[in-house]
């Protein structure tokens, strides 16, 4: 199974009939073990990684570090959920340090970004402070490495 | 006319047959090699790391002969506990720069004048090479498909004289893949006490072995003092650029050849060997994720082979796959010639490693998987053209 997961991390488009091929099992068994994983949640979706500046569209990154004030007892769960439902905010996360939250937030300029987080978060009654820093160049994403990578220059034929 | 003055030893070596091969492939543009005989990942960045700041920090000097002391503790840990055999760091196991400075130095450590040794083929190029270099005379010991491609006692028994010194073995095999039993291994060691010889054990693919555990040699009863063990980082650990493998054995036989690297080499690269400290302590993970690639191209282009009618034998270890061409009609070489020149595809003459080779293709699955896919769609263009 986690071998599986593993092939299909890395190239999510592939299908079972080429897994199969790969882990010496049969298609049936592997669309099974797929379905059945994608049922548990374990699988949980198949994300397509765009560049975006290369499609034309320019988009802003900046990181977001939130001070709470915890009012109820709902902790921080509920400003953490609510935060989440903005569409500018791509993660939210309750870290350790001297900030409560850390948000990610795309934005279509510097200038809309600073808006949205000075008019839809700044505001909130339990926000008691922000600190944004614009994101300059993204180096390494999710595990995926954006610049270009070393080659080795093998020869092409060794004993 | 310099050429007068080189030695008749040197001079009764063949040209490689790779060397051959590689010059055709060069200055060829848009190929898809798999004719590669190395790792197509480089070496995991912490070995990298770990190397880089042994430059910052200074470690730039010679090493003891045999290596340093932590590398071979870190050996020893290591083969005990993955062989349970266990060597004596300061005296058993010597550091070398590669398998390839392993297997002259055993060679030339025990091969009087006229010594014959016994070599299995196909087989991995130096070692005939290494023997006459040491004077010796290598035997030549065909293997085939109806038996994996595994020497048998049988026949190594059949080919001992009373100049016989030693064997070779090479499991898993570069370039058939094949991989050796515990039982065939313990078949052969009988055959070995019986006559005295000394084993020659290069066993640079023992981690690339998939759906089955491999067998040292070594570790067979009795055997620990009568084998020279080989191995190394270069495929375990994708460092062959860096040069570092090591010997182990009885403490005569290993002093013996660090009497010749001490005068030859002095020690391995420094950094090389700061490199495999970092791959034993903390390489095992990367090591394992690779390995679990290979397994998967392996089944690729072992399945893609045999789907076009190339009989593809399985191949158990290393990355390559040893395919018969037998049924097209062509030779190794005119099949790799055609296939480099109509399709762009580079695999190595099957009878590069041994007369008993004609017939058969190296393709090497150290590639990705997306060229292999490629490459066999390619092939299969080839074979359909013939
Ligand atoms: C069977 C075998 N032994 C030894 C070597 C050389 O290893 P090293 O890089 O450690 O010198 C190779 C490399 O192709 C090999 O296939």
């Amino acid at each position: 199974m986690n071998e599986i997961l593993e092939i299909i991390e890395s190239d999510p488009k592939i299908g079972a009939k080429e897994i199969a091929t790969l882990t010496g099992s049969t298609e049936a068994e592997v669309a099974s073990n797929i379905k059945e994983m994608e049922r548990a949640g374990i699988i949980r979706k198949y994300k397509t990684v765009i560049n975006w500046e290369k499609a034309g569209e320019e988009y802003v990154y900046a990181i977001i570090e939130i001070k709470v004030v915890l009012h109820s007892r709902t902790g921080y769960d509920a400003i953490a959920e609510r935060l989440a439902r903005f569409d500018e905010v791509r993660s939210v996360r309750l870290i350790s340090g001297d900030h409560d939250l850390s948000l990610t937030v795309r934005g279509k300029s510097m200038k809309e970004v600073a808006f949205f987080v000075a008019e839809k978060i700044a505001t909130l009654e339990q926000v008691q402070g922000t600190v944004t820093h614009f994101v300059l160049r993204t180096f390494k994403e999710d595990g995926d490495i954006l610049f270009e990578r070393e080659q080795s220059e093998r020869l092409p034929v060794s004993p | 006319m310099p050429g007068k003055h080189i030695s008749e030893v040197v001079k009764s070596i063949p040209p490689s047959g790779i060397r051959k091969f590689f010059d055709l492939v060069l200055g060829m543009d848009d190929i898809i090699s798999l004719g590669v005989g190395e790792p197509d990942f480089i070496t995991p960045w912490h070995v990298r790391e770990a190397c880089i700041y042994s430059l910052e920090k200074g470690l730039t000097s010679y090493t003891s002969n045999n290596g340093l002391l932590e590398l071979r503790e870190l050996l020893s840990q290591y083969i005990s506990s993955e062989y349970q055999v266990g060597y004596n760091p300061d005296n058993e196991l010597l550091v070398t720069t590669g398998v390839s400075e392993a297997t002259d130095l055993a060679f030339r450590a025990i091969t009087n004048p006229g010594d014959e040794v016994i070599i299995p083929e196909p087989c991995y190029v130096s070692y005939v090479p290494g023997v006459v270099f040491s004077c010796g005379k290598p035997v030549r010991v065909p293997t085939y498909q109806e038996d994996d491609f595994r020497v048998t006692a049988d026949q190594i028994e059949r080919n001992i004289t009373d100049r016989t010194k030693a064997l070779v073995l090479s499991y898993p095999n570069n370039p058939t893949g094949a991989v050796m039993g515990r039982k065939d291994l313990e078949d052969i060691a009988d055959v070995v006490n019986e006559h005295d010889l000394i084993v020659i054990s290069d066993e640079v693919y023992d981690r690339l072995t998939y759906n089955g555990t491999h067998t040292c040699f070594a570790s067979l009863p009795g055997m620990r003092d009568r084998t020279i063990l080989l191995n190394g980082f270069s495929k375990s650990h994708a460092m062959t650029g860096l040069r570092i493998g090591y010997a182990a054995g009885d403490g005569e036989i290993i002093g013996a050849m660090t009497k010749i690297h001490q005068y030859t080499m002095l020690c391995a690269p420094i950094t090389a060997q700061v490199g495999a400290i970092e791959a034993l302590k903390n390489g095992d993970g990367e090591m394992r994720k690779m390995v679990r690639e290979y397994d998967r191209r392996r089944r690729l282009i072992v399945g893609g082979l045999n789907k076009m009618g190339l009989d593809c034998f399985e191949p158990k270890g290393a990355f390559y796959a040893f395919p018969s061409i037998k049924t097209t009609g062509l030779t190794s070489e005119e099949f790799a010639g055609g296939l480099l020149k109509e399709e762009k595809v580079a695999v190595v003459p099957g009878d590069v490693f041994g007369e008993c080779g004609a017939g058969y293709l190296r393709c090497s699955y150290a590639t990705s998987r997306e060229e292999l896919s490629e490459a066999l769609g390619r092939i299969e263009r080839f074979v359909d053209s013939i």
